[in-house]
């Protein structure tokens, strides 16, 4: 066999690798969103979003979960948005460029891979007792919003980088001070990069359930919350308990409720998508 | 008095010494050419009149600079006040992704004006002096970034005119813009003239030629020569100028 032929096996050989590795991770998924969907679709009607959690698997909904992962949404966008976007200006605009700037970028990377349950610890201990917030909607928020603010930061400032020196100058060069640079100019231009990074940040918070269950979300919450120092549940814990009950009914019910917190996940990502592709075709350079 | 003037300036960037004991004096109502290689230092100099080197990190600078008799490296100076009056266009033509009209009042609004007429007066004027008013005037709600290459590097010197500054410093300012612009972006420099301290940063030597009144020229980080144009161009003191400007290196 001449030299060429041996390469041209090669190469096909490693084509078919890779398509192999490729089909292994959406084989997997394929099989899982099947499993959920003909186990738990036809459970999916108006009663299961409205009926709060019962004893009989029939009866049970997800109401008070579907509205305390609302909550827990809005207030954890409300918390970190702000101080993650503002992090990341400081840290992009104003911090110097030197050793201890090296260390905090790479501790915030750091931050980004510890382990959630981690953070329900510190959640825990700072925000329900030290703070006495106790099990509530605030606790939550509050730490799901210390675990994405890494990602937030991490996006604001690449979005940040993204934006052309060339614009920062035109403003200084009229006279503007730092601010009015970022707030007229670098910000506008980065604002599709952030707003990808925080919608993706917050798919990845309303997936989280150890954290929630450490902070002591309750399992069983027959009432629907009406302010952040109330008690609460979300979908995640909520697939959770069910999941371990022996009756069948309740398993169909975890599959339904995958199904919808499946949905949110992709219509988040998906505005996310639509964002970035608005906001790039506004401003490119 | 001198418009402009430098004593003594030195630069480095970190360990690099890119401008080396350079002193010049700009008269009011010129326009004043800097040539040189690439690397020698001429933007840099420029930059030195706006303080826009201060923007990057690991520069060290000495010597004075003064503008009308001001010492502008004095701490007291406020940087971004002291910005307003000098006008800067960039080599590549960077409008902001706004409109044409946000892009030209943009000095203004960020000096708080809101009055709606003198932003419209504003608007025009600018436009009408940077010969663009006729081709956009109806459509000023339009995306700057719309615009060609020519007419946005023109939007760019309107929007410097419009804050009033009294000097306009330009890098490059027709280098990545086709040879019809570029005659435009001229004509308007010598237009300017009467109203403006313009200095230019220019690696086109005939362009150089034909719109400044003196050149000054450049070499790894030292002020080799400046002189009316005409004398440079004809009668240079130095060897290096005259091997420079007749392509015989650079």
């Amino acid at each position: 066999m001449s030299r060429s032929q041996i390469n041209k096996i090669k190469n096909l050989a490693f084509k078919f690798f890779a398509i192999g590795c490729t089909s292994v991770g959406l084989i997997v998924l394929l099989v899982l969103l099947y499993v959920v969907i003909s186990q738990g679709f036809s459970r999916i009607d108006s009663d299961f979003i409205t009926n709060l959690p019962s004893r009989m698997a029939s009866k049970s909904g997800i109401y008070t979960a579907l509205l305390g992962m609302v909550w827990i949404l809005i207030l954890t966008v409300c918390i970190s948005f702000p101080v993650g976007v503002g992090a990341g200006i400081y840290l992009e605009e104003y911090g110097k460029k030197n050793r201890f700037a090296n260390f905090i970028e790479v501790n915030i990377s750091n931050l980004a891979g510890v382990p959630s349950i981690i953070y329900g610890i510190l959640g825990l201990e700072l925000f329900g007792r030290f703070l006495g917030f106790g099990n509530s909607i605030l606790t939550g928020s509050l730490t799901l919003s210390l675990l994405i603010l890494p990602l937030i930061i991490v996006s604001t400032r690449e979005a940040i980088k993204a934006v052309p020196k060339s614009l920062r100058e035109a403003s200084y060069g009229l006279g503007a001070t730092k601010w009015q640079t970022v707030w007229n100019v670098v910000l506008p231009s980065a604002f599709g990069g952030i707003m990808t990074g925080l919608i993706l940040a917050v798919s990845r918070a309303i997936g989280e359930t150890a954290p929630l269950i450490v902070i002591g979300a309750l399992v069983y919450v027959p009432f629907a919350p009406t302010s952040p120092l109330d008690e609460f549940t979300v979908l995640p814990i909520q697939i959770f308990n069910w999941v371990t009950r022996p009756q069948a009914g309740f398993v169909t019910n975890a599959a339904a409720a995958i199904i919808i917190l499946l949905t949110f996940t992709f219509m988040m990502n998906g505005i996310a998508v639509i964002i970035r592709n608005r906001f790039n075709k506004k401003t490119k350079f | 008095m001198y418009k402009l003037e430098a004593r003594n300036v030195n630069l480095n960037y970190g360990e690099k010494h890119a401008l080396k004991n350079i002193s010049i004096g700009i008269e009011s109502n010129t326009v004043t050419a800097f040539i040189g290689p690439s690397g020698c230092g001429k933007s840099t100099f420029l930059r030195c009149f706006n303080r826009m080197n201060d923007l990057i990190d690991n520069v060290k600078i000495s010597g004075d600079i003064l503008i009308d008799g001001r010492n502008v490296y004095k701490s007291k100076i406020d940087v971004d006040e002291h910005r307003k009056k000098i006008g800067m266009v960039f080599q590549k033509p960077n409008p902001f992704p706004k409109s044409i009209y946000e892009n030209v009042i943009y000095g203004l609004r960020i000096n708080g004006v809101r009055d709606k007429a003198l932003l419209d007066e504003s608007v025009e004027r600018s436009l009408k002096q940077a010969a663009l008013w006729e081709e956009v005037k109806d459509d000023l709600k339009k995306s700057a970034l719309s615009l060609s290459g020519g007419q946005q590097q023109r939007l760019c010197i309107a929007r410097a005119m419009a804050v009033e500054p009294s000097v306009i410093l330009m890098d490059e300012p027709a280098s990545a813009l086709d040879p019809i612009s570029t005659s435009k972006i001229e004509d308007l420099i010598y237009e300017l003239k009467s109203k403006y301290t313009i200095v230019i940063v220019t690696h086109n030597m005939q362009q150089a030629a034909r719109i400044s009144d003196k050149t000054a020229f450049f070499y790894l980080g030292e002020l080799i020569e400046y002189n009316q144009t005409v004398t440079m161009f004809t009668n240079p003191d130095k060897e290096q100028t005259q091997n420079y400007i007749t392509g015989r290196f650079g």
